[in-house]
């Protein structure tokens, strides 16, 4: 039989290991959600980089007059806004990502029958795991650097290392994006889909993103430690201020793992759901 | 020589207790119309989609093209088109950008698959839609676009779940015109329906599920000489009256089936048959002949209708 050139793409991946999982095509998936975009509303894209900003003068400037200089936690002194712009730009990151890997991944799975669809095709679950992660951490990197443009020029990134920034954006982004989707594809009902609103309001507040940890008891020091935002803005809050040790290597493996874990439980919940 | 594009021996498939196809074994071959008629919850579906690699058996065996659905997935459904029973368009996507994208999911160049779009809308018939979004798409459209979009990758089997389920009569004969075409063609077509005009326009081959199981295997003609009568005379009495008319009907014909609206009466002759209704004095509120069909083989072999 002559091959058609879906089957012939298909055959390179043949007898490599996942092949069953994996075709190597996650681009195809980015590309579709970037198609999508094209036509969606821009101020929904906007609002998420205006957020940051907007706390940034609030606190930053509003609340950091009476404040003055803070304690980096490395016994270098920095203006509140410099404190606090790492914990935004983190939290931006987070929170791009967020919105593309829960709402919109739940809307696919369960309204649109979107993935059915991807799945009918040669890709494999994990291609479209990958794909949407991909987008959802695009994202991430995109208020990430929107909101460096605008902070960088005010003097709020005292170190050089702080251009490591981005890329650590991406990883973060990257993690939250595979965390929110692996828990959205085990959720089945918009109730439980509002947990994830209502846990990522405290999250926010209370990781570290306004005043430095050492306020709180050592339990509560304990427990937000545990959560991956409080890596996140360790991990930026290091760069930016130029307090480099081994430290962020730590926050770099938290986020490998999640990413990791992520990537797994999504992809054996999509097989679960559309290939059983 | 003929090809087996499909070999299936022995296939079962359970979800939890309850086993949705229970042992049934059967062989597509290339360039055949092959059809899985039966009635909701027959297992059909099921069957369709650990054929397409989207879903795993419980046991038996499955080939495609020579490959096990199981273990390679993706190759196997880089030779399939699928068109599911529910409708996955992507929504938020225009027509021509539907029918793009599902081309990159296979791998496919861009060039490739521009090329082919302005043919994929002419066979769907969705030439002045092709900036429209999906959403705003007929019935009819969404289904002619969605196999348009299952002929992109140009695979050697079409997969069609229910293919004119919810759609009017109208909408149904351009489906079966534009699927005809593709049998003329002599793309192998697997398809599922509960409609028995649909089986008999598309069909070459069928096999009869019920519960999970085969009730017969051939084609709609030979089906219907091997299970029922040439013609059939169904009579209505009035609802409550059919089964009290049963006895007399049965001294005037082999073989009839009372159903709740309706007793229908098999034999080779129907006009005679009337007549003799007729002449033994019993008045019909309506009667109408007519050939069988596969209804009547469904009816034969299950002893109840296919659509209830």
């Amino acid at each position: 039989m002559l091959l058609s050139a879906a089957v012939a793409i298909a055959e390179r991946r043949s007898g490599k290991p996942g092949d069953h999982y994996y075709a190597g095509r996650s681009r195809a998936v980015v590309e579709r959600s970037y198609i999508a975009f094209k036509s969606s509303t821009w101020f929904v894209i906007l609002s998420g980089f205006v957020e940051p900003v907007l706390y940034l003068l609030s606190f930053g400037y509003g609340v950091g007059q009476f404040i003055g200089n803070i304690d980096s936690g490395t016994g270098k002194m920095v203006s509140y806004a410099a404190f606090i712009a790492p914990g935004l730009l983190a939290t931006s990151a987070m929170n791009g990502a967020i919105y593309d890997s829960t709402w919109n991944v739940f809307f696919k799975m369960h309204e649109s029958r979107l993935y059915h669809g991807m799945l009918a095709t040669s890709l494999g679950p994990l291609d479209v795991a990958l794909g949407e992660m991909a987008w959802a951490l695009l994202r991430g990197l995109v208020y990430a650097m929107g909101f460096m443009i605008v902070v960088a020029p005010l003097g709020l990134i005292p170190s050089w290392w702080g251009i490591l920034a981005i890329p650590a954006a991406v990883l973060i982004a990257f993690g939250f994006a595979a965390f929110g989707m692996a828990v959205t594809s085990y959720f089945t009902t918009f109730q439980q889909m509002g947990l994830i609103n209502i846990a990522l309001l405290p999250i926010f507040l209370f990781s570290g993103a306004f005043y430095p940890l050492t306020v709180f008891p050592g339990w509560t020091q304990a427990l937000i430690k545990a959560l991956p935002l409080w890596h996140a803005i360790e991990l930026i809050r290091g760069l930016t201020l130029g307090a480099i040790d081994m430290r962020l290597f730590g926050h770099v493996l938290y986020f490998l793992v999640m990413i990791a874990g992520g990537l797994f439980f999504t992809t054996r919940r999509l097989n679960a759901l559309f290939m059983r | 020589m003929s090809e087996n594009l499909i070999e299936v021996r022995g296939l079962t498939k359970k979800y939890g207790d309850f086993l949705a196809v229970d042992g049934i074994d059967f062989i597509v071959q290339k360039s055949e119309s092959f059809g899985l008629l039966g009635p909701n919850g027959a297992g059909k579906s099921t069957t369709m989609r650990i054929i397409a690699a989207t879903s795993q058996r419980t046991s038996g065996e499955v080939s495609v093209l020579g490959k096990d659905p199981e273990i390679q997935g993706p190759q196997i459904r880089a030779h399939l088109g699928v068109v599911p029973q529910q409708d996955n368009l992507d929504t938020q996507l225009t027509v021509t950008e539907n029918l793009y994208i599902y081309g990159r999911y296979f791998g496919l160049s861009k060039k490739f698959i521009n090329s082919k779009i302005s043919d994929l809308l002419e066979f769907a018939q969705l030439e002045e839609k092709r900036d429209t979004k999906v959403e705003a798409l007929s019935g009819g459209m969404k289904r002619r676009l969605t196999i348009a979009r299952s002929l992109v990758s140009e695979p050697d089997i079409l997969i069609l779940d229910e293919p004119t389920t919810g759609l009017d009569p109208q909408a149904r004969h351009i489906l079966w015109d534009r699927l005809f075409r593709l049998k003329e063609d002599g793309i192998t077509l697997l398809l599922t329906t509960h409609y028995m005009d649909e089986a008999e326009q598309l069909c070459d081959r069928l096999i009869v599920m019920d519960k999970g199981r085969i009730m017969a295997e051939g084609n709609p003609a030979a089906l219907i000489k091997k299970y029922s009568t040439k013609e059939v005379l169904e009579v209505r009495f009035g609802s409550n009256r059919n089964a009290v008319m049963a006895p007399a009907m049965r001294e005037l014909c082999e073989r009839i089936e009372v159903l709740p609206d309706r007793i229908l009466l098999y034999t080779e002759n129907a006009e005679t048959v009337l007549e003799n209704i007729v002449a033994a004095g019993h008045h019909p509120n309506t009667s109408l002949v007519r050939r069988t069909s596969l209804e009547d083989v469904f009816l034969r072999l299950t002893g109840r209708s296919l659509i209830e």
